[in-house]
């Protein structure tokens, strides 16, 4: 498959390379760090989470032992707090926002501590909530991913009969298929779909809609449709090359290392993956334990353009990576067989700000250069499904991203309310959550007010 | 360098620091190894008729993630025979001329029992006898400890006993399981005590586990009250010590007792009163080298404040505790928040609001994260006009310095409430005479 493919490690060195980078606290550590809450009245760590976790209250119930009710003020503000315990940027959100941070002391590590109150019920399988009796509307929710799970979650608090179609062969959306394996493993997110299916939410696996199902048959089975459908493969590079075996997109690769055992994933010896994003990390961090002897990583700014989070960036520099910043791809080289054999790459300079008010580099012509390389990896932006999206009447799209009310979530088709990436063109799955959440008012409140339209309706008869 | 020896009813010690009673003191091994640490005396685990002790013996509290905030114990006096005890004083005394040892007893109320322990414990070598009144526990249940000290003619009696025969000084530990700890050490001195140690230990019930209902320290299932002490107690025993420093019928030197665990909580109780503080909690926790920085913290303190003798600070802060009526309500002071200090917790707000006076006002935090530059600190601002000095605010500020209490100049001159009262041509207080008479008269016109 690859011109020179990397050496296979022993499942023991694999396993051991991608361990838990944050293992999870012990009851000792749990109780030091949860003693250095202050308890803030109007937290700023509850106000920075996009899903308004009860920070304060779920770490003081930690400190009395009230375990079972510190997981039930995490999951009841986020049905995916397991998740969010091991993947949301803590630093920028919570943690971020902590008030110790401001008396130059460390900031309490929400993370861990969510993550040590919400782990035993997930590994327990305790049933925290229950669904309401039923109202008698249906909703569907396209796309399995962390939006549509929150989203029939809360929908079947409040009595409503959800189905999430979702294409692949398990749940869980980005959660399940693309987080780093040293961050969260699969089967952790599929103990926490689990959860979500014991609170009466069908999915519908393998089911893709507009192919196994199609739009108009949801449109008259179900009273509203919640779009949660993400985003598609990596950007395409548009240099010659880019159809040679060994070029591949970050999504698949990373859905590669969830989805196998890493000894089955394929890499070349030496992989050069093009972007700056907390994706293009992933890559080069799952490449370089994965046994690549060379991982560059080849971004056309500079580090502080890259839009990877500072921690992220760290995790790359410590698996020894090798940074081209100011590089760009111009063209990857056949090997005479159909394969990569070399990405031959520009210096770029620094040029006049674009539109948003970024820096923009250009190429400066006379410095190409050649990483002798036989896989390269596309971790620039995700596509948009604007296919898809356009089969839905009266949808308002703006750079392919889903038009929505910021309070409600509904689209433009008063039917439709919309979440996670395929709104904000890729964030994290906090804010996943928290449109789910939204979501789930914005439709009880518009089928509410028909409801109620329709009672009075048919008073007036 | 400030001379830390006391003079303690005549008997020089080293510095003011005594191991109390208790476990630590248990053995010559340990009062040694003590005296090599560098502690000036030792109050000699309680000698008396050997007991059977309780295996589980001590229960504790925690605050949060900080160990035995207070401690509990239904332990008993010595399980040793009291010449073992006795002779491994003698021993003490041989190789540590210098340091205090103090024989601790207990024995049953009778005359001729205190007199035989006390010309045995003398005959030892012991400098000075302290004789148990305290022991909540156990000892009490069998008429001694605080059974005697609980009763203020006992307490007397059986300290006149002992002072028939004593030939060095007596101290009488006072239990503060009673209405007023200053009257038993009056009676006490009453019965001639050379001086007074106090407090022992409070009654308690440390704990009760959730899942066996039993209480704890379980002894195979069930529990009996103890007695408390670490740093838990130790507000109230310094308020102990100052009044019986206060009493006017006392004023004889005290061992201060109670959750002393560092050189700061021997300070305030020399200053309260105490020629000498007894430490147990601290070194059962720690050990006995704590000693070192108890040393070495009052020699910086004493040199700090040109003060030459450790002798100096004792009773410094008595006069400045006074009746209530006495103080000024004319003096004012209000919160004020350095907003450069703050890190926007709001629990100062919320102390306010809920548990004070409704002098704090805050905005509703913004919602938002740091990934669109919202910012979330917002600083709390007092009321002043409304605030009434309560220092609640500064007391639940978790940043040093950030809340301080600053004094207002009110132009009025100082008012006591007693003052005030009688400027009103009213009685300033109610004594207990007047108290009772109108108990009289109210019970007469129930009639």
């Amino acid at each position: 498959m690859f011109k020179d493919p990397a050496p296979r490690l022993s499942p023991e060195q694999l396993e051991k390379n991608f361990a838990d980078i944050n293992p999870p606290l012990t009851p000792a550590q749990a109780l030091e760090e949860a003693s250095r809450c202050l308890f803030c009245h109007d937290a700023p760590c509850m106000k920075a989470c996009p899903t308004e976790i009860d920070v304060p209250q779920f770490i003081r119930q930690i400190l009395t032992g009230n375990m079972r009710g510190s997981a039930r003020t995490i999951l009841s503000a986020n049905i995916l707090g397991h998740s969010c315990a091991r993947v949301c940027p803590t630093s920028v959100l919570c943690e971020g926002a902590c008030v110790l941070n401001a008396e130059g002391k460390k900031p309490v590590e929400i993370g861990k501590l969510q993550r040590y109150a919400v782990d035993p019920v997930i590994a327990g399988g305790a049933q925290l909530f229950r669904p309401a009796v039923a109202n008698g509307y249906k909703v569907a929710l396209i796309g399995g991913g962390p939006a549509s799970l929150s989203c029939a979650v809360e929908l079947r608090k409040r009595g409503y009969e959800t189905v999430i179609f979702d294409a692949n062969p398990l749940a869980g959306g980005l959660n399940t298929y693309g987080i780093a394996a040293y961050k969260m493993r699969l089967a952790d997110v599929q103990k926490e779909i689990a959860m979500v299916r014991a609170m009466g939410v069908e999915i519908r696996s393998n089911t893709s809609v507009g192919r196994d199902v199609t739009i108009a048959q949801l449109e008259r089975e179900f009273d509203a449709i919640f779009l949660g459908i993400g985003l598609g493969a990596t950007d395409d590079l548009h240099i010659p090359g880019e159809e040679l075996e060994g070029c591949r997109d970050a999504i698949s690769f990373i859905e590669e290392t969830k989805s196998r055992d890493f000894a089955d994933v394929q890499i070349a010896k030496r992989i050069a993956v093009i972007g700056g994003g907390n994706t293009a990390i992933d890559v080069v961090t799952a490449a370089r334990r994965l046994g690549a002897a060379e991982v560059y990583m080849v971004y056309r700014r500079g580090p502080a353009e890259m839009s990877a989070f500072e921690y992220e960036y760290e995790l790359a520099r410590k698996d020894m990576v090798l940074f081209w910043w100011q590089a760009m791809p111009v063209r990857i080289v056949d090997d005479g067989h159909g394969r990569v054999a070399a990405l031959e790459c520009v210096r770029t300079e620094r040029a006049a700000a674009d539109a948003r008010g970024r820096a923009s580099f250009a190429a400066v012509p006379g410095t190409e250069f050649r990483l002798n390389v036989g896989m390269v990896v596309k971790a620039l932006g995700q596509k948009r499904k604007t296919d898809f999206l356009q089969q839905i009447a009266r949808l308002e799209l703006k750079n392919g991203c889903i038009i929505v009310d910021a309070a409600s979530m509904r689209t433009s088709n008063p039917k439709y309310f919309a979440g996670g990436d395929c709104v904000n063109g890729g964030g994290e799955v906090v804010d996943a959550v928290a449109h789910g959440k939204k979501a789930s008012a914005g439709i009880h409140q518009a089928l509410e007010v028909e409801k109620g339209r329709r009672a009075h309706a048919g008073s007036q008869h | 360098m400030p001379d830390l020896s006391i003079n303690f009813c005549g008997v020089r010690s080293p510095n003011p620091f005594w191991l109390a009673s208790g476990p630590p003191t248990n053995t010559a091994y340990q009062v040694m190894r003590a005296f090599d640490a560098g502690w000036g005396g030792a109050v000699w685990k309680t000698i008396g008729e050997p007991i059977v002790n309780t295996a589980s013996r001590y229960g504790s509290i925690d605050l949060k993630n900080e160990r035995m905030m207070g401690l509990n114990n239904i332990e008993l006096i010595s399980d040793r025979p009291i010449e073992v005890n006795l002779r491994e004083i003698s021993e003490v005394k041989k190789r540590f001329p210098n340091h205090t040892v103090i024989a601790s007893l207990m024995v049953e109320s009778r005359r001729e029992t205190w007199h035989e322990i006390v010309r045995r414990t003398e005959d030892s070598g012991a400098d000075m006898l302290e004789l148990n009144f305290g022991c909540p526990h156990g000892m009490s249940e069998r008429g001694m400890g605080a059974a005697v000290g609980q009763v203020p003619e006992y307490t007397t009696m059986i300290t006149h006993w002992v002072k028939e025969v004593a030939r060095t000084p007596v101290i009488v530990k006072l239990t503060p399981n009673v209405t007023d700890v200053a009257h038993m050490a009056a009676a006490a001195r009453a019965g001639g005590a050379d001086a007074i140690s106090l407090v022992n230990t409070f009654n308690s019930l440390v704990g009760v586990d959730l899942d066996s209902y039993a209480p704890r320290p379980a002894v195979a299932g069930l529990g009996s009250h103890g007695g408390y002490c670490g740093p838990a107690v130790k507000p109230i025993a310094l308020h102990m010590v100052s009044a019986v420093a206060k009493h006017p019928k006392v004023q004889i030197p005290i061992s201060g007792i109670g959750g002393i665990a560092n050189w700061r909580d021997a300070v305030e109780f020399m200053l309260l009163g105490a020629t000498s503080v007894q430490v147990c909690t601290a070194a059962m926790h720690y050990g006995f080298r704590i000693v070192r920085d108890m040393i070495d913290g009052l020699e910086n303190y004493l040199e700090e404040k040109g003060m030459n003798s450790a002798m100096d600070l004792v009773g410094k802060s008595v006069p400045r505790i006074e009746d209530w009526g006495n103080l000024d309500l004319n003096y004012k002071i209000v919160a004020k928040i350095d907003e450069g200090k703050c890190i926007g917790c709001n629990l100062c707000y919320i102390a306010c609001e809920d548990g004070a006076h409704q002098c704090i006002r805050v905005e509703e935090r913004p919602r938002g994260d740091l990934r669109h530059g919202v910012d979330l600190k917002h600083v709390p601002h007092i009321l002043e006009d409304e605030c009434v000095g309560c220092n609640l605010c500064a007391l639940v500020c978790p940043v040093p310095g950030c809340i301080t209490m600053a004094q207002v100049d009110t132009g009025r001159s100082p008012m006591s409430w007693k003052q005030l009262q009688e400027a009103r041509g009213k009685s300033p207080q109610c004594s207990a005479e007047q108290l009772l008479a109108g108990a009289r008269r109210t019970a007469r016109s129930n009639d």
